[in-house]
């Protein structure tokens, strides 16, 4: 097996190179995480007595998810993703592009993100990554919004991109996507718990009536 | 492992760790150095090549991830629309130092690929990925517009 590691010979001008490119915290300092943190299981409020005091708890739950970075980065609220548990502006400054948020002909989520996560061979870090990496439509956009709106945004049909309630239990419990979320490769902070266990939740939100936080 | 792909329209092969990024086995193994080293974390866009025709940052992208796959360096880039950016590079004087202009090459390229004819917001979407620590910016973005024949609109 050969190595990894670069010729110094061929590395004359990157120290060079490297000094003028302005690299952004999120990147450089993305070596350490915290622990990641935990979701209830929807019989956690099961003592609820009122449906929809219930439903809107789990709701609530959820939301450890929905506003999590690892979900909110590509929720922008402009056609600019953020990055990173800082949720720094993303660098370089790509933007949605196409209707399907691959971004930008040239400049495509692609170029970079490719179809897994692929730590840094020269630090600490990694490059997320995942086949279908896009943004989510700018109907769906949740940065900036209470958890009440992105659940009002979440059941809307006109907004979530037609799909019924058990079709946002399936893209929550089983969306390769939204998986990745709690795969996040090196240097970032999985999502709360489990997919299962956010899949789990959702349905029990939608059993109970899908109602909304105050 | 030996991982096997197209380079530049021909057979190549790495034997060696799948995991090792594309760039250094171009560079230090394959003896194509004009795809260049910037930042090594997708920063900068000197690495970037072509696979499968798109353009593609090289540090971060693993050689096993191009197996079977056309991988398209600097040295090879060939056809129409290369033979304009080329002229249109060199009419001009593009480069100063030089360094990020096979990276910006391949990335004018790449777009012009996509979309023939680009707005000033297209080349600055396709293009914010590239770092020019000269500052040719100005020159870059008419080189793109000549290679077009885009008339008008900002420098």
């Amino acid at each position: 097996m050969k190595g990894r590691g670069m010729n110094p010979r061929n590395l004359g001008f990157a120290a060079l190179a490297v000094s003028a490119v302005a690299l952004p915290a999120a990147v450089v300092a993305s070596g350490q995480s915290v622990p990641p943190a935990t979701l209830q299981p929807a019989s956690t409020f099961a003592s609820i007595a009122d449906p929809g005091a219930r439903s809107a708890a789990i709701f609530t739950e959820m939301g450890k998810v929905l506003t999590h970075p690892r979900c909110l980065n590509c929720h922008p609220r402009t056609d600019r993703p953020t990055q990173g548990d800082a949720m720094a502006l993303h660098e370089p400054p790509v933007t949605r592009g196409n209707a399907k948020g691959e971004g930008a002909p040239g400049l495509q989520c692609s170029t970079c993100h490719g179809p897994r996560n692929v730590a840094f061979a020269n630090g600490t870090g990694s490059i997320p990554g995942h086949p279908l990496w896009h943004l989510a439509p700018a109907s769906m956009a949740w940065q900036g919004k209470s958890l009440r709106e992105i659940c009002e945004q979440l059941k809307d049909r006109t907004r979530n991109g037609g799909k019924t309630l058990a079709q946002i239990h399936e893209h929550n419990a089983s969306d390769t996507l939204v998986g990745w979320g709690w795969n996040p490769g090196p240097g970032r902070t999985p999502a709360p718990g489990t997919q299962a266990q956010f899949g789990a939740l959702t349905k029990a939100w939608i059993d109970s009536g899908a109602k909304c936080p105050a | 492992m030996t991982t096997s792909f197209q380079l530049n329209g021909k057979p190549a092969a790495f034997d060696g760790d799948p995991e090792t990024p594309l760039l250094w086995v171009l560079r230090d193994h394959l003896g194509l150095t004009g795809t260049k080293y910037g930042c090594g974390v997708a920063q900068c866009g000197a690495c970037t090549v072509h696979l499968d025709g798109k353009n593609r940052r090289s540090c971060v992208t693993p050689v096993g991830m191009v197996a079977g796959k056309a991988v398209t360096t600097i040295e090879g880039v060939a056809g129409k629309t290369a033979e304009a950016v080329k002229a249109a590079w060199v009419a001009i004087d593009v480069p100063q130092c030089g360094f990020c202009q096979s990276g910006q090459v391949m990335s004018a390229i790449g777009l012009l690929t996509a979309k023939p004819r680009p707005s000033d917001t297209d080349i600055d979407n396709a293009m914010a990925g590239n770092i020019c620590r000269c500052a040719t910016y100005v020159r870059i973005r008419q080189a793109i517009k000549d290679a077009a024949g885009v008339k008008g609109a900002r420098a």
